[in-house]
């Protein structure tokens, strides 16, 4: 569904991203683990077009998407949950979630909102709430639930579980679950490797730019090397 | 009731600072650039709006329609030649350029006019007596359009898609896109309501004060970017009282202290906000962000 080819991205003189390739599949959900300052959001904003490649060629659905403008993607069924959440704090949860439907017309909006609130209470209650006065977890639920609104087919997520308590952490990976389950195709960032690892179907490992390894989620979760560097040894 | 008589000649003024102090707020609050070329739309729109009823003898509305179109299209167009292909350079160079873009406006017309002012024919005739003072109809009406214009304008940001959208921009322009909005046609969108309010702004400041020459958008537009930054620029609602604000201080100067320190009062009260509240009365202060 998604496939990376050889992408090599420079801030300025900084390689970030060193010829990484790699693809998704279908109704998979495969993530991206690696330390700080490994690449991760940057693979996912040159994914969305924020940021170019000076190689290769990335494709969904087998068009070429390398050179398309940022705001073409969620019309095409691609859509980023950036890291940090990046909701509209001084718009209400509503107004966010419009937002999100932005390329939907009124009509079709009102229901995905629906569909929005029955899979989040939570916003619910909150609906005419400023965004940035919701606590952490509700915005993460916000960022989910408005890159919904577009009903895409592929979700990029990049670091859900950043700043949540752990029982948080485990509602927003239950919501990846069924939200693949429902036939959304999942990229999930994470430096919570075994979190995410325990969801993913695949795998691959990042290190300064570069894919050092790639495999099947359980095959990196039994694989000492991962273990001692991403799962906190045992 | 010379109180009251210098209240409204202060709302009057107050409210053609207030339409220009949009455009400045709106611009900025969505490219982080103060536009200094935009007292040089109120000019354009002043020629345009006198060259289409004393020269081509058309009557008043489709005059004014024409200018707000001329103006709408010379503010997208400055935004797409001169400050798109800057969008990511250093703030200094957008400045600079705006400045640069200001000059060549207002000497293209001192080239195309002269430096000879010309005089527009008030389109409001008659007045009201409110005790021994008359109030012009050219007021009243001023202070109508500007009243209608904002709350129009509210309603737009706060309740349209395309106004979601500005609010978008103007916060996060990255997860903007990423929802699928197309930033550029938000800002082109942008600089052609703020020039469009400014060529209404043009309109209604030559039937008060009839007289059109190049450079009279220097000192309107620089008093109405001071409104704009006492209400805290980048906000809506800052702008139009910010520009009612600078309005009735002018007038109540003028009328109770002396004419000549009408301007002295205005630029005062910008130092007084830089040094006291910078980020002005309605501003969040939050626009330093990376
Ligand atoms: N705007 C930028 N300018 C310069 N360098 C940058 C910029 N953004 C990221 N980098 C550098 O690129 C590299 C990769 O950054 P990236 O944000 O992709 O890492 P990450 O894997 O997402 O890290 P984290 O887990 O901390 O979010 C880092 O070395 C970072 O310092
Ligand atoms: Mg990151």
């Amino acid at each position: 569904m998604l496939k990376v080819d050889n992408i090599n991205v420079y801030y300025g003189a900084i390689h970030a991203i060193q010829g990484i390739s790699f693809d998704v599949k279908e109704g998979e959900i495969v993530t991206l683990i690696g330390a700080n300052g490994a690449g991760k959001s940057t693979i996912l904003k040159t994914i969305s077009g924020l940021l170019r490649s000076k190689t290769g060629q990335i494709t969904f659905m087998d068009k070429d998407i390398s050179a398309a403008m940022p705001h073409k993607l969620l019309p095409m069924g691609i859509s980023h949950v950036p890291e940090g959440r990046r909701i509209f704090q001084r718009m209400t949860v509503e107004e966010n979630l419009d937002m999100g439907g932005y390329i939907r017309n009124n009509k079709e909006n009102a229901a995905l909102v629906e569909s929005v609130y029955e899979r989040f209470p939570r916003l619910k209650e909150r609906r005419r709430q400023i965004a940035g006065t919701l606590s952490g977890g509700e915005q993460q639920m916000l960022a989910i639930g408005r890159a919904l609104m577009a009903s895409p087919k592929l979700v990029m997520l990049d670091e859900p579980s950043m700043g949540l308590a752990p029982l948080l952490v485990n509602q927003i990976f239950d919501i990846i679950q069924e939200l693949n389950k429902s036939g959304v195709t999942i990229l999930l960032v994470e430096q919570n490797a075994r979190m995410a690892l325990r969801i993913a179907h695949r795998g691959y490992v990042l290190e300064s730019g570069r894919i050092s390894l790639a495999d099947s989620a359980q095959n990196l979760l039994s694989d000492p090397n991962v273990q001692r560097a991403y799962l906190g040894g045992n | 009731m010379t109180l009251i008589y210098q209240l409204i000649n202060g709302l009057q003024i107050g409210s053609i600072y207030a339409l220009v102090a949009l455009g400045y707020s709106m611009v900025y609050g969505i490219v982080r650039l103060i536009n200094f070329a935009h007292g040089e739309i109120i000019m354009v729109g002043a020629y345009c709006v006198w060259f289409c009823m004393s020269r081509l003898a058309l009557p008043a509305l489709p005059a004014v329609a024409i200018t707000v179109i001329v103006c709408a299209v010379l503010g997208v167009s400055i935004e797409r030649i001169a400050y798109k292909p800057l969008r990511k350079s250093a703030r200094i160079s957008l400045l600079i350029t705006a400045i640069g873009v200001s000059f060549l406006l207002q000497n293209l017309a001192q080239l195309i006019f002269t430096a000879n002012p010309r005089m527009f024919t008030n389109l409001f005739t008659g007045s009201i007596a409110i005790g021994t003072q008359e109030i012009s109809a050219a007021t009243v009406a001023t202070i109508g359009v500007s009243v209608v214009l904002m709350i129009a304008l509210s309603v737009l940001v706060n309740k349209t898609r395309i106004g979601k959208a500005m609010r978008a921009v103007s916060e996060d322009a990255d997860a903007a896109q990423l929802m699928g909005i197309n930033v550029n046609s938000v800002i082109s969108f942008t600089f052609a309501i703020g020039s469009a309010l400014a060529a209404i702004a043009a309109v209604l400041y030559c039937c008060s004060y009839s007289q059109i020459s190049p450079t009279m958008g220097s000192m309107l537009g620089l008093k109405a970017f001071v409104a704009a930054v006492l209400g805290g620029i980048g906000s809506i609602p800052g702008a139009m009282t910010g520009g009612l604000c600078i309005g009735i201080a002018e007038s109540l100067t003028k009328g109770y202290i002396s004419s000549q320190l009408s301007d002295a009062v205005v630029f005062g009260i910008l130092i007084v906000v830089l040094l006291i509240k910078p980020t002005g009365i309605f501003g969040r202060g939050d626009h330093q962000k990376v």
